[in-house]
């Protein structure tokens, strides 16, 4: 596969789940089975597609290659705008993500949508979100990716809202858009900072100028806040993740979709896209963030009832752990939970969505014993469960670990120890909740038999996709780290020396080199820690990477006993979450009421989400609202008294102005009119129509031109 | 006075003079056509006179000659309109035939 | 002189028979003024050195037109033989128009000093004409032949008689206009 071939496949992928979309949408109707097949089949070419890169990628095994092609896209004299594609090891990731779960929802929305009314348009909706974020992944320039970034948000603003004719969804899709807003605004600002100081949207070339001519004066520090607000809208991070329970409203494939694996994972994506323009104060706030986010989603999670709103808040949680990596400079580990997060919480969504079409409920205290009724949902939402709550061989279990370990790192070297602190009880508090969302709903006695006696298992357009993730949610980290396992052949940690060397107008390449490899590189990430010490810091510490090179042998040694303490406390809490969870739900030793009986502000606080909604309805909404108030009486009193008098005004200088009309023009008007009438009259007789009477004026007028002009 | 340019203008003029009261006067379509030809003779005998008495050259005559050829096109195609019209309206009289139509 | 003698003997023949064209209210009449109005035409020509034109104007138009005017006169005589009365009320401002343009036109010929050559001999012109309309005037030679060969098919077309299919198909544009035949 050569460049060009590789460009073309990539934009066939881009271009399909586009085509899917019009063609769904304007001829849906119209198409046998409204046309789920083509949709369906649309995103399986895609999927296939994907995977051809991702093979490609795999062999090449350079994470730094990258090929990008693009047109001039604008061409206003001093700006230009392209449009690019660029695909690299993480697009290829990315790819394959985006695809395999839109592929396998649009399968199990063969199932789960039979019968809507508007069943060709979820899935021309399906194809445009597919599209767009395929966009996002595709872009080689900030513009695009701003404009793609969009145009998921309204896809999935579409898509929450899809059932649109309930009020709570009308109210949710609003909701994700508004809030996304605020998030966008300070995106757009980052991209303005960096578009203004260097001239160009395209990504290595903004690398490779801000590595040789940082910003200064905190305007770097406050162009990536900007952009990290972005990904606070998008992957619904504290204080911005409002939306995203409320979200839960959309059609459980979305939720799946949208909500758990790709568009909220669009934010991580972005901050690891861009890691070179955060520098360290931003990735400090990014680390923070994260942190804070993944704690306050574990927490509320585990008080949920609404199996889907519990599983929201335990995205929340999971996004914050992959926006805490990127802070603490482990993005590949960031990135592979989200590879893997997206499979397990993809399955974990299908799989109540399994639940909630047999039993029409979302409530887990009405479930309860369905593992007789459904079991292939059961065994998939458990291996799901498993792989979130990281028990080790199952996928998330690496990619956690990873974070933990980072995090964990990054507290000894900078003394930060609260991400680590935070994440960690959110680690053992998402064993927890998930267990209790298994031991409810799947265990125990069917505590509505009414409900239990109607459920069945769901037809197989549903399981299949569940079996396929779930299969996934096992081997899709290969048991291995990010950093040494396969992983590491397509995401690692940007090389600014060769990215200096290759941009455009880079100083001569021997110049770059001079420049030891990166070594005070301060964009490029700390060292990663590595689960296996010296061989394989020798196989993949290689100088190409452009980090590393402090060489310390303290700092090694650090990182490689934060990985192993991380590991053993991680499992730890882990086995002391599912632990609690068992002997809570299933022995009944330990009362789950009794416990919150014991804690009244806790569970107060816990069950109204920390009450943020609130905050905001008493901070932002009042002072919007009265901002509003106070501009609407401005606007009455000052800008009404202008308008209106300007109105008297006016009213009054046109009375007079209307006699004068009246009395002057309308008068000439009328007299020239009748003027012309009388001329016409008397004309009408001249055109008689007679060509003889033409000739006689001719003559005549030549007679009283000779006449007039005496010519002679 | 012997006669010269003058003489023959005076004759064509006259011709025209005459040509032009026809075509004003008449309210036969063939009467009229002939007032036309009465004009397009004494605009012939100007350029014959010219050419003899001030150019000296031929061309005068070749124009008169094309003049005579326009003028048999013009009487072929006038007169079947002429006959047209008196098979469609019944009469040749210019002042009530005036519709395109029966 | 005797030239000039027939030159006044030419122009009164034109101008009288001219006038006989005019003033005649049989067309037939007319018609028969106007062969003598062109054959003196014919002879001022000659007497102008014209010799071709004068050969010319007496086939093509005593020859050739005047007998295509004759017999449109015959063909379109209406059997009751209505010469239209002429009104003074046209003819009187009709003759002081055309009075008035020929005073012009005479104040012009005799008000001009014209840049009169002395007429030699006259010359035979047909070779000089014959050359002059194979080399300075052969496109106008050749338009012309084109606006003949146009208007003699125009010619036919206008006067051919219409084929009884035609008449039906008109018939029935006719009816399906709604329109009244007269």
């Amino acid at each position: 596969m050569s460049e060009h071939a590789i460009l073309l496949t990539a934009l066939a992928i881009l271009l399909l789940p586009l085509l899917s979309y019009a063609v769904l949408f304007f001829l849906g109707k119209k198409l046998p089975r409204q046309g789920d097949w083509l949709g369906t089949g649309l995103l399986g070419v895609a999927w296939l597609l994907s995977l051809r890169i991702f093979a490609r990628f795999w062999a090449v095994g350079d994470p730094g290659l990258r090929i990008e092609g693009g047109v001039r896209w604008l061409d206003l004299g001093r700006f230009t705008a392209d449009a690019g594609i660029l695909v690299d090891g993480m697009t290829a990731v990315m790819l394959v993500v985006v695809t395999t779960v839109s592929f396998l929802v649009h399968l199990f929305s063969i199932g789960y949508m039979h019968g809507d009314r508007r069943y060709e348009r979820f899935f021309a909706f399906l194809g445009f979100f597919t599209f767009s974020m395929l966009g996002i992944v595709l872009s080689n320039s900030l513009l695009f990716l701003y404009v793609f970034w969009e145009l998921v948000g309204l896809a999935s603003y579409l898509l929450i809202g899809f059932f649109f004719h309930k009020p709570s969804a009308a109210a949710a899709n609003k909701k994700a858009f508004l809030t996304n807003r605020v998030g966008d605004f300070g995106f757009f600002l980052g991209i303005l900072i960096f578009f203004t100081a260097y001239g160009t949207f395209n990504y290595f070339e903004l690398f490779a100028a801000a590595h040789l001519d940082p910003l200064s004066g905190g305007l770097l520090t406050l162009a990536g806040v900007g952009l990290f607000m972005g990904c606070v809208g998008k992957s619904a991070q504290a204080p911005l993740h409002i939306w995203l329970p409320d979200a839960m409203e959309g059609p459980t494939p979305v939720s799946a979709l949208i909500h758990a694996a790709t568009m909220v994972a669009a934010g991580v994506y972005m901050v690891a896209r861009l890691l070179p323009l955060f520098d360290p104060n931003a990735l400090l706030v990014v680390a923070y963030v994260g942190a804070i986010t993944a704690f306050l989603g574990a927490t509320i999670a585990v008080v949920k009832t609404d199996i889907k709103k519990s599983l929201a808040y335990s995205t929340i949680s999971q996004l914050g752990y992959m926006v805490m990596a990127m802070g603490v400079g482990v993005a590949s580990a960031g990135m592979f939970h989200l590879w893997t997060h997206a499979f397990f919480k993809a399955l974990l969504f299908l799989g109540s969505g399994s639940v909630i079409h047999a039993v029409h409920t979302q409530e887990m205290p009405l479930m309860g014993g369905l593992r007789r009724k459904m079991p292939i949902t059961f065994w998939t939402f458990l291996i799901a469960t498993l792989a979130i709550s990281g028990v080790p061989f199952f996928s998330g279990f690496y990619s956690k670990d990873a974070i933990l370990a980072g995090a964990l790192a990054f507290g000894m070297t900078k003394t930060h120890y609260v991400p680590f602190l935070l994440a960690l009880i959110a680690a053992g508090l998402t064993a927890f909740y998930m267990f209790r969302m298994v031991f409810l709903t799947f265990m125990g006695k069917p505590r509505d038999e009414e409900r239990h006696h109607h459920a069945h298992e769901s037809p197989w357009t549903m399981t299949a996709p569940l079996v396929t993730l779930a299969v996934l949610a096992v081997v899709s980290s290969g048991w291995r780290g990010p950093s040494e396992g396969w992983f590491s052949r397509f995401v690692a940690p940007y090389d600014m020396a060769r990215i200096v060397a290759q941009a455009p107008g880079a100083p001569h390449a021997d110049e770059v080199h001079a420049v030891p490899a990166a070594a005070h590189d301060e964009h490029a990430l700390p060292q990663e820690p590595h689960g296996e010490p010296a061989h394989v810091e020798a196989t993949h510490e290689a100088p190409a990477h452009g980090e590393a090179a402090h060489g310390d042998a303290h700092d090694a040694h650090v990182r490689h006993q934060a990985h192993l303490t991380a590991m053993v406390l991680s499992i730890l809490v882990a086995g002391l979450g599912i632990l609690v969870s068992w002997l809570t739900y299933v022995r009944g030793r330990i009362s789950a009421p009794a416990v919150l009986a014991r804690l009244p502000r806790v569970h107060h606080v816990l069950q109204n989400m920390y009450f943020f909604d609130e905050f905001y309805a008493a901070t932002v909404y009042r002072f919007t609202l009265w901002f509003s108030w106070l501009n609407g009486a401005f606007d009455r009193l000052v800008i009404d008294g202008i308008v209106n008098g300007m109105g008297y005004l006016t009213r009054v200088l046109s009375w007079f102005a209307g006699l004068a009309d009246r009395y002057v023009v309308d008068g000439l008007v009328n007299g020239v009119g009748a003027v012309i009438q009388g001329a016409g009259e008397g004309f009408r007789r001249v055109q008689t129509g007679r060509v003889q009477s033409y000739l006689a004026y001719a003559c005549f007028s030549v007679l009283l031109l000779v006449f007039v002009f005496r010519a002679l | 006075m012997t006669v010269g340019l003058e003489h023959y203008l005076t004759v064509s003029a006259l011709l025209f003079g005459l040509g032009l009261y026809a075509v004003l006067t008449r309210r036969n379509a063939v009467a009229l056509l002939m007032g036309v030809e009465l004009i397009l003779n004494a605009a012939n005998l100007n350029f014959v006179a010219f050419a003899r008495f001030v150019d000296g050259g031929v061309e005068g005559h070749i124009v008169a000659a094309f003049v005579i050829v326009l003028a048999a096109a013009e009487a072929a195609v006038a007169l079947a309109i002429v006959l047209a019209m008196f098979r469609n309206f019944g009469t040749v009289n210019v002042d009530t035939v005036n519709r395109l139509k029966r | 002189m005797s030239g000039d003698l027939v030159f006044y003997g030419f122009a009164l023949l034109t101008v009288l028979s001219g006038f006989f064209v005019v003033a005649s209210r049989n067309v037939v009449h007319a018609a028969f003024s106007l062969l003598f109005t062109l054959f003196g035409v014919a002879g001022l020509y000659a007497q102008l050195g014209a010799d071709f034109l004068a050969v010319t104007q007496t086939v093509v138009y005593i020859g050739g037109i005047l007998v295509l005017v004759i017999f449109a006169v015959m063909m379109t005589r209406i059997p009751r033989g209505d010469a239209p009365r002429r009104g003074l009320d046209r003819a009187v401002p009709a003759a002081i128009l055309a009075l008035l343009v020929f005073a012009l036109i005479y104040m012009v010929i005799v008000g001009t000093r014209w840049p009169e050559r002395a007429a030699g001999a006259p010359e035979a012109t047909v070779a000089e004409i014959g050359t002059g309309l194979m080399t300075t005037f052969v496109f106008p030679f050749e338009y012309a032949s084109l606006v003949l060969l146009a208007a003699m098919v125009g010619a036919a077309i206008l006067i051919r008689e219409r084929a009884p299919a035609d008449d039906a198909a008109d018939a029935d544009d006719a009816a399906g206009e709604g329109e009244v035949r007269s």
